[in-house]
């Protein structure tokens, strides 16, 4: 019986994902490049027309003709990387609190159900509240932009990881067990993959977050990178060169998001969520 | 080498407790497979976890090998009726196998042999990088016995595993289960609700009464040691086993009330 019934195999392991969703990839990409060619068109036609007064909407072109001048000096690159170093370290910093508490505590239901209420009342204090304080403690260093980064970043992941710590599946859990898998083991091969769905989705919306709150910190408290650019573009009336790194905060937006999504995909390939098609 | 004494499970549901096994002994002699059957409800699952060390009885003692059971023994393996929540679906077929052996701290080489031999041994050797999810019910079953085979257990703990399976696959499954335990001389313990799959694999068959749950029989399997689908099914001794555990388990559901209420 052995050699013959390996044939009801579903498909073998290196068989190709079906045609369709590749296609309808395509259809979407175009109609993705549609939009924003109708959304710029709209954007270039207002000002022209006089709807709005061209010096508060400068016309498409134009803005996006500063932001590629303003591409090529080096002030501008300083700034995005400013930008992304808060970014990254504020969310870095999060991530490896989240997961390390949220491990600890999910492993210990007592102390949990301790710390549920006053976790409750913490996590919705939105992290602008905290802008006095930033400024109070470290004025316009990067600390301030962390202090903000880091306090909203970390509950979203926190939050998740309890969620996945206490989704282990029982059957899973016993079967590690009864295989003489310890504590740490269990955790490693058991507990943190199936908190990883979750992880992924907390870092996802904190990795947004981050970049909100970054830019939020700068342009308040004047901490370096885009947002105080965009504060000294304002002050100084450079109303295109204002849209113009806005827009750039959009694209950098795009791209944490489509990185993220990227690592998600590659992290849980083998999650219902993203192995999709390939076993239907 | 798997003796049960007295062993009794109460659940203490706050006010509510409830006696799910009352009073079990049974002994399985090395190399026995024996099938454990009973009633819907009856605490098949909860003595298996008893005997598996992932749960404590209430009172009563689980000796394997002489030693009391108190945790998951080294020398025991257990195979889950829901294989797909018993695999690691983050893990290929290899991985999933190999992860028990690696916490036993055997040898690379010695892992791979036996990940190699127990894949073989259910028929799975081209799939071993594929994904649990990437197979049918009836072979990731079939990654869930290649890896109790390939931790070289001395008991192997059986529960309902083929319940989830359609009528062929299981047939094969059977069979196969018949054939892993001739060659490994493995003591198998085997519960199942299926009156034709106890007489068919077991060598002994237990009845469990309703809950609270003794066993009410013990059945010795007098046919021949090769089996057939075909040809031991339709074995004039077979239907009269088969019978015999039938009326057994009618009985122990039909006492269910005077002994619920003792």
């Amino acid at each position: 019986m052995t050699k013959t019934d390996t044939t009801d195999a579903g498909p073998p392991p290196g068989a190709p994902a079906p045609r369709g969703r590749t296609r309808s990839g395509l259809g979407r990409a175009l109609l993705g490049a549609a939009g924003i060619a109708a959304f710029l068109t709209l954007w270039e036609a207002v000002p022209r027309l006089g709807l709005v007064s061209d010096r508060y909407l400068p016309p498409a072109t134009e803005v996006l003709g500063v932001l590629a001048q303003r591409a090529t000096t080096p002030g501008f690159w300083a700034a995005v990387g400013d930008t992304l170093h808060g970014w990254a370290l504020g969310l870095a910093i999060a991530f490896a609190a989240a997961v390390v508490l949220g491990f600890t505590l999910g492993a210990l239901p007592r102390v949990r159900a301790f710390t549920t209420s006053t976790v409750d009342f913490l996590r919705p204090i939105p992290s602008v509240a905290l802008i006095p304080l930033a400024v109070l403690l470290y004025g316009t260093d990067i600390r301030s932009t962390l202090l903000l980064v880091v306090y909203a970043c970390f509950w979203l992941i926190y939050i998740q990881v309890l969620y996945g710590v206490a989704d282990v599946d029982p059957v899973a859990e016993q079967t590690a067990r009864s295989y003489g898998l310890g504590r740490l083991a269990r955790i490693r091969y058991v507990v943190w993959p199936t908190t990883l769905p979750y992880l992924m989705t907390g870092l996802r919306l904190a990795a947004a977050v981050a970049l909100i709150l970054s830019i939020t910190a700068q342009l308040i408290i004047g901490t370096p990178g885009i947002g105080q650019e965009i504060a000294i573009a304002q002050s100084s009336n450079a109303v295109a060169y204002v849209y113009a790194l806005i827009v750039a905060t959009g694209i950098l937006g795009v791209l944490i998001n489509m990185g993220v999504r990227v690592l998600e995909r590659r992290v849980l390939r083998w999650h219902t969520s993203v192995r999709g098609e390939a076993t239907a | 080498m798997l003796k049960v004494t007295a062993l009794q499970k109460i659940y203490n549901g706050g006010a509510s407790a409830v006696e799910a096994v009352r009073d079990l002994t049974f002994e399985l002699a090395e190399g026995e497979l024996v099938c454990l059957v009973g009633p819907s409800g009856c605490g098949k699952t909860t003595l298996l976890k008893c005997i598996a060390g992932l749960m404590p009885p209430t009172s009563g003692t689980v000796e394997l090998a002489g030693d009391s059971v108190t945790a998951p023994p080294p020398d025991m393996a257990v195979v889950f009726q829901e294989y797909g929540r018993s695999l690691f679906a983050w893990m290929s077929v290899r991985a999933n196998v190999e992860l028990p052996l690696k916490e036993k701290k055997l040898p690379k080489e010695r892992r791979r042999e036996l990940v190699a031999q127990s894949l073989e041994a259910v028929g799975l050797t081209a799939f071993a990088d594929s994904y649990p999810w990437q197979l049918s019910g009836g072979m990731q079953q079939r990654v869930a016995i290649a890896r109790a085979v390939a931790y070289e257990p001395k008991v192997l703990l059986m529960d309902e595993p083929f319940a989830a399976v359609d009528a062929q696959t299981r047939a094969d499954l059977e069979d196969l289960i018949r054939n892993i335990w001739q060659r490994l001389g493995v003591t198998v313990l085997f519960v199942t609700h299926d009156i034709d799959e106890a007489v068919y694999l077991g060598e002994r068959v237990l009845v469990l009464s309703s809950s609270p749950t003794v066993v009410q029989d013990d059945i010795t399997v007098d046919l021949p040691a090769e089996r057939d689908q075909l040809t031991t099914r339709q074995d004039e001794r077979f239907t009269e086993l088969r019978a015999r555990v039938y009326a057994q388990i009618q009985q122990a559901k039909n006492s269910a009330a005077p002994a619920a209420a003792h």
